[in-house]
C-alpha cells in the first residue's frame, strides 16, 4: 500500500477522485481567479503573483497577507497572521495522520502541502474510516490534481487578465455556493445539522477575532457540540 | 511595496503552508491525541465549510446584514431549494449565480 500503481490516472479511484471533485473545483476556480486579480491590483508583480500563488498555494493566507505587505509590516506579522488563518489545516491534520501517518515523513508532508480544504473535505467522506486503505492513494492524488489544477489555472487566469475582470459581479460567490453544496452533501445525519448550525452562529459572533481565528472558534465548538450529541445518543 | 520582503514573505508564507497541513504528520512518534479528540474531528470538514460560508453570506464588512435588497441570501435560498430538489453541486453552483446575477446586474441590488 506504499507504492503507487502504475498508470495512476486509469486507476479507477483516481478518476473517481477527480469526478468527485470537478463540480466544487469550478467554485474553487472561480475564487482563484478572484485570488488571482487581487494580487494584481494589490500591488505585486506579475513574477511575485505567479510565485505566489504556484508556491504559496493557500488562498486565505495569500489574501490576508496582501494588506500587510502594502502596508509594510514586519515579516514575523505576516508569517504568524498566515499561520492562524491556516489553523485549520493543523486540525485537518491530526486526522490526515490516521490514514497517511504510516507513509515516510518527506513523502506524507509533499503530500499534503498540496492537499487544501476540498481534498480533504472529499477525501474524509469517500473514506470516513480513519485507517489506511489501498484505494486511499489513488483518490488522493485524482481529487488533489483536480482542486490543485482548478486553483492554479484560474489563478494565473486572473492574475494574467487583472484589468479586464469586473469585481464588482461578485464572481467569487461561486467559491461559497460550490462550498453549500458540499456542506449539503456531508450534513447526511441530524447529528450534523446541528453541528452546522453551532458552526454558522460560532463564526457570525466571533467574526470579530483577530486573523481570521473565528473559523478555528467555530470548529472547535462544533466538533465538541457533535461528540457530546453522539455520546447522548449511545 | 518592498520587493525584499515581498519574495521573503512569499518563501515564508509557502513555509507555513508546508508546516500548518502537514502539523501533525511531521513526528514520527505516535502520538498523544487522546480518542474522544480523534472522534469529535470527524465534524471538522462540515463545522470549517460552514465557518467559512455563514459570515460570506449573511454579513457585508463585518456587520450582519439588515438590508433584504441583497442578492446573496436570495441566490443561497434558490440555490438551497435546487440541491435538495437535484442534489448537484455544480447545479447548485450555476443556478446560485443566476440569481445572484440577475439581481445584482439587473435590478442593482
Amino acid at each position: 500500500m506504499n507504492t503507487l500503481p502504475r498508470a495512476l490516472w486509469r486507476h479507477p479511484e483516481f478518476q473517481l477522485g477527480a469526478r468527485e471533485m470537478a463540480a466544487p473545483a469550478l467554485g474553487i476556480a472561480a475564487w482563484g481567479l478572484v485570488t488571482g486579480v487581487a494580487m494584481v491590483k494589490s500591488g505585486l508583480s506579475l513574477a511575485q503573483a505567479l510565485a505566489m500563488t504556484l508556491l504559496v498555494f493557500a488562498g486565505s493566507a495569500q489574501l490576508a497577507a496582501l494588506p500587510l505587505l502594502v502596508a509594510g509590516a514586519p515579516l514575523w506579522v505576516i508569517l504568524a497572521t498566515g499561520f492562524c488563518v491556516n489553523l485549520r489545516f493543523v486540525i485537518f491534520s491530526a486526522r490526515w495522520r490516521g490514514y497517511f501517518g504510516h507513509l515516510p515523513r518527506v513523502r506524507r508532508l509533499a503530500m499534503l502541502y498540496a492537499a487544501g480544504d476540498l481534498t480533504f473535505v472529499n477525501f474524509v467522506r469517500r473514506f470516513p474510516e480513519a485507517a489506511p486503505d489501498e484505494r486511499q492513494l489513488p483518490y488522493f492524488w485524482g481529487a488533489l490534481s483536480v482542486n490543485w489544477g482548478a486553483w492554479q489555472i484560474a489563478s494565473v487566469a486572473g492574475i494574467l487578465a487583472a484589468e479586464q475582470i469586473p469585481s464588482h459581479w461578485g464572481l467569487g460567490f461561486a467559491g461559497v455556493l460550490a462550498l453549500l453544496g458540499l456542506s449539503y452533501s456531508l450534513a447526511t445525519e441530524r447529528a450534523q445539522w446541528a453541528v452546522a448550525a453551532v458552526a454558522a452562529g460560532v463564526a457570525l459572533l466571533t467574526y470579530g477575532l483577530p486573523l481570521k481565528l473565528y473559523i478555528v472558534a467555530a470548529i472547535v465548538a462544533a466538533c465538541v457540540t457533535g461528540h457530546v450529541l453522539e455520546r447522548a445518543r449511545r | 511595496m518592498n520587493d525584499t520582503l515581498v519574495w521573503l514573505a512569499i518563501a515564508g508564507l509557502t513555509a507555513v503552508t508546508v508546516l500548518t497541513r502537514g502539523f501533525f504528520l511531521i513526528s514520527d512518534k505516535p502520538w498523544p491525541l487522546p480518542a474522544w479528540a480523534r472522534e469529535a474531528l470527524k465534524f471538522a470538514p462540515l463545522a470549517a465549510l460552514v465557518a467559512v460560508i455563514a459570515p460570506e453570506v449573511l454579513m457585508t464588512q463585518g456587520e450582519l446584514i439588515t438590508t433584504w435588497r441583497d442578492p446573496r441570501w436570495p441566490a443561497v435560498l434558490v440555490a438551497s431549494l435546487y440541491y435538495f430538489w437535484r442534489r448537484g453541486i455544480l447545479g447548485t453552483m450555476v443556478v446560485g449565480m443566476a440569481v445572484l446575477l440577475t439581481l445584482r446586474l439587473g435590478l442593482g441590488w
